[in-house]
Parts: C-alpha cells; structure tokens; sequence
C-alpha cells in the first residue's frame, strides 16, 4: 500500500517492544476506544536509564507503527531525554506519516510523557533531580 | 490475492472491456452530429438505452445516461424537491443509512428550508414500512431509500415502500447502486418512480451510470449545457462507457440467479466461519442481504489495522472504522443500526463476487481468525476486557 512509507509499514507489520512489563516503573495510557486509539506504554527505570519498554496498543497502522518508533526511540535512553521525545521526531523516523494519521504520533509522544509522570509521581525525588 | 471488496467496485468484464475498446475504435462520433459517424453512434447510444430499460422493466423514454450514481442521486432528489416546493410541499423521509450522495443532497435542501425526516434502519439495517407510512405527511414530496446497503448489504422492503408511496401520491426514489445487476429490478411492479445506478458495481467502467425516471417526471438539470438527454443532462454523451455499461447491465441481469444461488452459499459460509470468533457479531439483517455481503465486528481491535494485516495476507477488503474513512467517526451506517463507536471501529466488510473459489473462502476465515487473534493480543482494551476491567459489547 502507497498509503504508508516502508518504514511505517515495516514497524506495523513487525512491531518492536510489544507487550507489557509486569514490575513497570511507569505505566501511562492516552486515548480511548470511542475514537479508535488507545496507547498504552511499560517503562522499566534504572538509574534513570529507560532500560526496557513496552506497548499496547488498540489502533491503525499508523498508531502501532509509532507506538512501535515511540519505544524505540526512547529505549536505552537517558530519562530526561526520554522526556524530550516530540511527536515530530517519532513521525520523522518513521519518513513521515500522511496529515490526517498524524495525530498517531501525538498520542506516541503523550504516551510516554504520561509513563513517564507516572513514574516520577511514584519517585517524587527523580522529579526534583530531573528538575535541576 | 483475494479480492474481497466487491462492494467498492468490481473487475470490469471481458466483454465490458471488449464492447469498451471496440467503441472507442470504431464508434468515435458526435451523436449531436448529423453526419453517418454521428448518427452511427446515436444509435448505439440509444440502443443501449432500450437495453438498460428492458433490464428494469422500463421504457428507454425514462433512462437518462450519467456520469454515475452520485449525480443521479442528485438529480433525482434535486429533481422532487424542486417539483415538491412548487406545491408548496417541502417534506422529505429517508433512512439513517443512505449512501452520502444521498445524505449530503439532503443536507443541502435541509439548509433550504426543507424538512427531513430520516428513517430508523434498526438493529437488523431493515426499514420498517409501517414507520415510512406514518412518517408520510400532507406535504411529504418525496421518499428515498435505497435498494440495498452498500456496507452492511441489507435488501429493503422495496415493493411495499413503493406501494405505500404509490398510495399517497409521494414520489419514490431509490438508491440502486448495489443493486442493479445483482438483484432482479422491475420498476413497475416495484412501485419505484425513480432509480439510481453506477456501471462499475456490476463489472462495468467507471464513470457512467444512468437514472431511471418515470414519465411525467420533470428533472430538473444539474449540468447545464447542450440539449443531450432530452435536454436534461448536457455534456456530450460517454458513448463508450454508456454501450459498455449496458452490455455489463444485460449480462449480469441475465445471471442473477445463478450468482446468487453460488454467491450465497459462500456468504453463508463466511458469516459461519467468523462466528466462531469470540465477541464477533453480523452486521445487519442474515437472510435479507446481498449474496455477496458479509459486514463484522470484532471486539477489542480496529479496523485499518486489520485491512492492512490482511493485504499483507493477499485478501483484500474494507473496513467501516474512522481511520479508513478519514473522519473522527466511524461509519454512519454501523452507528444507525447501533454500533457503538468502540465496536464500529473494529468492522470488516467482505463483498466477494463468484470468482473466489470455496478454498479462498476458508483461506479468508483461517487469515480474519489469526489476524484478529493477532490484534487482541496487544490491544490494551482486549486486555481489559479479558482481565474484567471492561464489560463486553459483543
């Protein structure tokens, strides 16, 4: 189909980091079903490292292939650049997505934002160290 | 690959293709032109529509040549407004479901100042003709409800709509795009007073289709211009498309049964095949549908990613979720028989026609189960549905 890139079918068809992380540091989830995409993303945190990460996800190809982007982008990363993930660089990666899917890749970026509050809403202390 | 999407529009015939080509060779006159290459192709032009009448049971008078469905929508609806309001009458009843050539025609006339009454399809995707009865008013100008659904396949009480039309003196216009070609049309015993079809839903070209409208009917034109079908639609005739389409309209109409006889054992066969998915359910009425219909739900996953995941399995098919639409909503006619939006985006339309053999029809059932079961596994609202978090729809 001419209507994704390669790169965006190839994440939607072989999605990577699929699944959920049971202990998770941080569990975030945007969207809702009456719309058609809902994101759901497992962080696993340490020494603030984003050592493994996880999604679900309820959506169109384009929602699985950014979830899919999402998580490999911020995977081995540092948390405070995890933090920085915009939706423009996950679209980016994927050779850019069609104007009308690219919302899919908001809700990529608003997944992790929301993992990640959660995590410092449960380590309120990385909250003041990411601060500085 | 399987071609499953029969419903968006189908593989044009060896003989549309043939009669296509031939046409355009041989045929390539005016027919406005009195000259012999004019006049060869005027009367082919009107032998093909003697043709496409004698497929309806109408009269060659009362078929006008267009560019397809969508404008002889228009014109037809166009047409009885504009015969209503000079009567003063400005009521109008149709169904939730209707084609949006239909729907947005009378949005237009809506925003006019006419009255829209649109009818309940139901659960089931059926009109009930006691409700079309007492929805007609005093100035009820006309009624539109198409033949058969374009997505859910379900076929309406066409007759006794049109005869309760008939019985209060309304117009009767249907949609006929899914129909024509498929299901045997008779528009006098059908009671229908006015008809739209499109070439390419019964293995025709694209770009033509015709209107039927009863003699008496005034339409009124939507392409102004030269004096070309009886001076109501102008522009110069797709004579090509038009032969093509009639030889298309002549040789389905000729085999609806046989299609239907093969088709429906296949259809059935689908709809019991993807029964046997968990939280699944038939979209629209079982027994009155199109041979060739088969729409689901499925619970938990969404549509586009499900189309993607069966042409990367060689099947091929349409979905009613909001991301192949390009709208936030998913479609109106799933919502009109009561689809919530969390199940309407999990929809899946198979239209298939008499070339998929019996091994592709188990091919699809074994594909739609893997990639379903697929999907759910990491969906975060199958989870939740699985883990009770959620109440089932389906």
């Amino acid at each position: 189909m001419a209507l994704y890139s390669d790169k965006v079918m190839d994440h939607f068809l072989n999605p990577r980091n699929v699944g959920i992380i049971e202990d998770a540091d941080g569990v975030g989830e945007v969207g809702n079903a009456k719309c058609g995409d809902i994101m759901k993303i497992y962080l696993k945190i340490e020494d603030d490292i984003v050592k493994d990460v996880k999604f679900e996800t309820f959506g169109c190809g384009s929602a699985i292939a950014s979830s899919s982007m999402a998580t490999e982008l911020i995977k081995g990363k540092p948390v405070s650049e995890a933090m920085t993930l915009t939706n423009k660089a996950v679209a980016e990666a994927l050779d850019g997505l069609p104007a009308h899917k690219m919302h899919c890749s908001v809700l990529a970026e608003e997944a992790i934002q929301s993992a990640l509050n959660d995590y410092y809403s449960k380590n309120p202390e990385k909250k003041l160290e990411g601060g500085n | 690959m399987i071609y499953a999407d029969n419903a968006a529009t189908t593989k044009m015939s060896e003989l549309a293709i043939n009669t296509l080509i031939n046409t355009v060779r041989e045929v390539y006159g005016n027919p406005s032109s009195l000259h012999s290459t004019g006049q060869k192709a005027k009367k082919i032009l009107e032998d093909a529509r003697v043709d496409v009448a004698s497929v309806i049971n109408a009269n060659f008078k009362e078929i006008y040549f267009t560019s397809g469905g969508s404008e002889a929508d228009n014109q037809a609806i166009i047409s009885a407004a504009r015969l209503g309001e000079k009567k003063g009458k400005k009521h109008i009843i149709s169904s939730a479901f209707e084609h949006h050539a239909v729907l947005h025609t009378l949005n237009k006339l809506e925003k006019e100042g006419f009255d829209i009454t649109l009818l309940d399809v139901h659960e089931n995707g059926l009109v009930v003709p006691e409700e079309l009865e007492a929805a007609i008013r005093e100035d009820t100008c006309l009624v539109t409800i198409m033949f058969a659904n374009n997505e859910i396949g379900t076929i309406q009480p066409i007759r006794e709509i049109g005869a309760i039309c008939r019985k209060h003196g309304v117009l009767f216009h249907t949609d006929a795009v899914q129909a024509a070609g498929h299901l045997h049309i008779d528009v006098e015993k059908d009671n229908i007073d006015m008809l739209s079809a499109s070439s390419h839903k019964f293995n025709g070209p694209k770009g033509v289709g015709f209107l039927y409208a009863k003699k008496g009917i005034a339409l009124t034109n939507i392409i102004e211009g030269g004096a070309q079908e009886k001076g109501k639609r102008a522009g110069t005739e797709n004579v090509p498309g038009i032969v093509s389409m009639a030889a298309a309209l002549k040789d389905a109409a000729s085999r609806i049964d046989e299609h239907k006889e093969i088709l429906s054992k296949k259809r059935d066969r689908l709809i019991e095949g993807l029964k046997e998915i968990p939280h699944s359910a038939l979209n629209g009425d079982d027994k009155n549908r199109l041979p060739s219909n088969v729409n689901f739900c499925f619970e938990g996953i969404e549509g586009e990613s499900l189309l993607l995941l069966l042409d990367n399995k060689g099947i091929q098919a349409s979905s009613g979720s909001a991301c192949t639409s390009g709208s936030l909503d998913p479609s109106h006619v799933l919502l009109a028989i009561g689809r919530v939006h969390d199940v309407a985006h999990g929809s899946l339309r198979l239209s298939i026609n008499e070339e998929v053999t019996d091994d592709e029809i188990e091919t699809i059932i074994k594909d739609v189960k893997e990639v379903v079961e697929y999907l759910r596994g990491f969906s975060p609202v199958w989870r939740e549905l699985v883990n009770g978090e959620r109440e089932y729809i389906l």
